[in-house]
């Protein structure tokens, strides 16, 4: 067996946590803080992007809108700061610069209004509201929000609701968004934050609509 | 010449006084904390405190500078405490550059660090880059102790570490693991491989090293050093609502779980020094409370085991 698995198979998830939970508050305390006022656009492009999609057709722009705010995170969160407290930070932002290439061209594809609108639509209102109120319920000073565009997971979150509203869906969109959900939620539960669950929970209910509504595979031009 | 009203002057004396304040109180501290015990390293006879301070999570701070200063402020209590050896691996993040922003911030106070660190990398070949840039981050000129990281490529590793030993660039040379990971694979390296160290958990409810391990480096002289003393914090919030027994404080001195379960662990006559990692002053010192004072006896740590299991 190679060592590397031998070694990697070895270890236990909080083996790998390397910071506190005081440090990982920090983080996005100072953040915050140093991107100031970027969180104000972000809020508002935010806000378009569920008023563009409350007829259950995200407009071309609005991947544009996404494809921003991931390749934002992956540049000025985990590039130039998560990665001074975490290794594999550098990672994930080669993922989300990935992910956010990948949305550019989503931008380009037809598409055809979701029979099912208000999950994505739930989800998008629950990324841009819903989660920065449960970071700062959770104990987080209101400096350490986690906001749309400038955090990673209501980034994703978003993006995952927008994705229940792309019809046909590409399936190329999801993997990465759903392996941050997972990479987010052990992040937190070894941290004992009390929002761990939010971002697999997440990830599982996108899933199960993306299977129980289908991929909507039909290209709209052909009905 | 003029004279001085007599008020005058003893207002003056009272200031100059006050402003050697801290000197004076130099003594004070020092009673307070008394020299730690030390422990030698079996390979050379040196003397090293048994109580040294681990970095993994706690120096991981980023360059957030207040908290990079709270590190310092950790650092010049373990030095003020007669603490020596600081134990970090590249795994741990930012926390050689922490250290080494504190050594630098302390100088002279911190000249005599014991430095340990590791060497974490799969490929051999890359093993003397990392080493470098782990002394650059740390700002010595050479590491004291450097350890194959969780038995990491130990094959290509250890040569590399013997020989920089050989070319006196490194004064000790070990291997670590941590939970109790790989203990038969570390046994049999402990048998057949040249080494001043190793690393490993152990703490009153992590005692598997005592069959085998803590036997097997007194046999072949080797040093112990004894990480996660709390299991990463969690011991110590189990005890936190348990009243210590009185006579912990008696019998050894002990005025905390923490210098108990510290106490424990280098009462063992094979560890040389636990490396417990805090980022706050009052911990510190607690700590390195424990490095002096009465030490259990075979029947105390008996009791004191007993203790904690049925906790």
């Amino acid at each position: 067996m190679a060592e590397w698995w031998t070694v990697w198979s070895s270890y236990q998830l909080s083996d790998l946590l390397m910071f506190s939970p005081a440090a990982y508050a920090r983080l996005f305390e100072r953040y915050n803080v140093a991107v100031w006022p970027w969180q104000l656009p972000m809020l508002v492009a935010g806000i378009a992007l569920m008023w563009s999609s409350r007829r259950a057709r995200p407009a071309p722009w609005s991947w544009l809108v996404l494809a921003a705010a991931w390749a934002w995170v992956a540049w000025a969160f985990h590039w130039q700061r998560y990665a001074q407290i975490n290794w594999a930070a550098g990672w994930f932002a080669a993922g989300f610069a990935l992910q956010a290439l990948l949305l550019v061209l989503a931008a380009r594809r037809p598409a055809a209004p979701s029979s099912q609108a208000w999950p994505g639509l739930a989800l998008l209102a629950w990324a841009l509201f819903g989660h920065p109120l449960l970071t700062l319920v959770s104990g987080r000073s209101w400096r350490g929000i986690e906001l749309f565009g400038v955090a990673a997971d209501p980034t994703v979150l978003a993006s995952l609701g927008l994705l229940l509203l792309q019809r046909p869906a590409a399936w190329w969109l999801w993997p990465i968004p759903l392996l941050w959900c997972a990479i987010s939620g052990a992040t937190l539960w070894t941290l004992k934050a009390p929002e761990a669950l939010v971002l697999p929970a997440a990830a599982l209910l996108s899933l199960a609509l993306l299977l129980r509504f289908g991929l909507g595979t039909r290209h709209p031009a052909s009905r | 010449m003029t004279m001085k009203p007599a008020h005058l002057a003893r207002r003056q004396l009272f200031r100059r006084l006050a402003l050697l304040a801290p000197a004076l109180a130099l003594p004070s501290v020092a009673q307070a904390n008394p020299a730690p015990a030390l422990k030698p390293i079996p390979s050379t006879g040196e003397t090293i405190p048994v109580l040294g301070l681990g970095s993994w999570i706690t120096f991981n701070v980023g360059d957030d500078a207040q908290a990079r200063d709270g590190c310092t402020a950790v650092m010049r209590a373990f030095f003020a405490a007669g603490g020596r050896l600081i134990d970090s691996s590249p795994m741990y993040g930012s926390s050689q550059p922490v250290i080494g922003q504190g050594l630098a911030a302390l100088g002279p106070a911190a000249g005599s660090v014991f430095a340990a660190d590791k060497v974490w990398i799969g490929a051999g070949a890359r093993g003397p880059a990392q080493i470098e840039a782990s002394r650059r981050h740390w700002g010595v000129a050479r590491f004291d102790l450097l350890q194959v990281h969780n038995l990491l490529a130990w094959e290509a590793h250890l040569p590399q570490l013997q020989t920089l030993k050989a070319s006196g660039l490194l004064r000790y040379v070990g291997i670590s693991t941590s939970e109790g990971r790989r203990h038969a694979e570390l046994e049999r390296i402990m048998r057949s491989q040249p080494l001043d160290f190793i690393q490993l958990s152990y703490n009153p409810l992590d005692r598997e090293a005592e069959a085998r391990l803590l036997p097997l480096a007194q046999e072949r002289g080797i040093a112990v050093i004894a990480n996660r003393p709390f299991r990463q914090g969690e011991l110590l919030q189990a005890l936190a609502g348990e009243r210590l027994p009185p006579w912990a404080g008696t019998e050894l001195g002990c005025s905390s779980w923490a210098a108990l379960v510290l106490k424990f662990i280098v009462s063992h006559p094979a560890i040389t020094c636990a490396i417990p990692a805090t980022s706050q002053v009052n911990h510190l010192r607690q700590n390195m409370a424990a490095a002096s004072g009465p030490m259990p006896d075979p029947a105390h740590r008996r009791r004191i085991a007993e203790l904690i299991a049925a906790l």
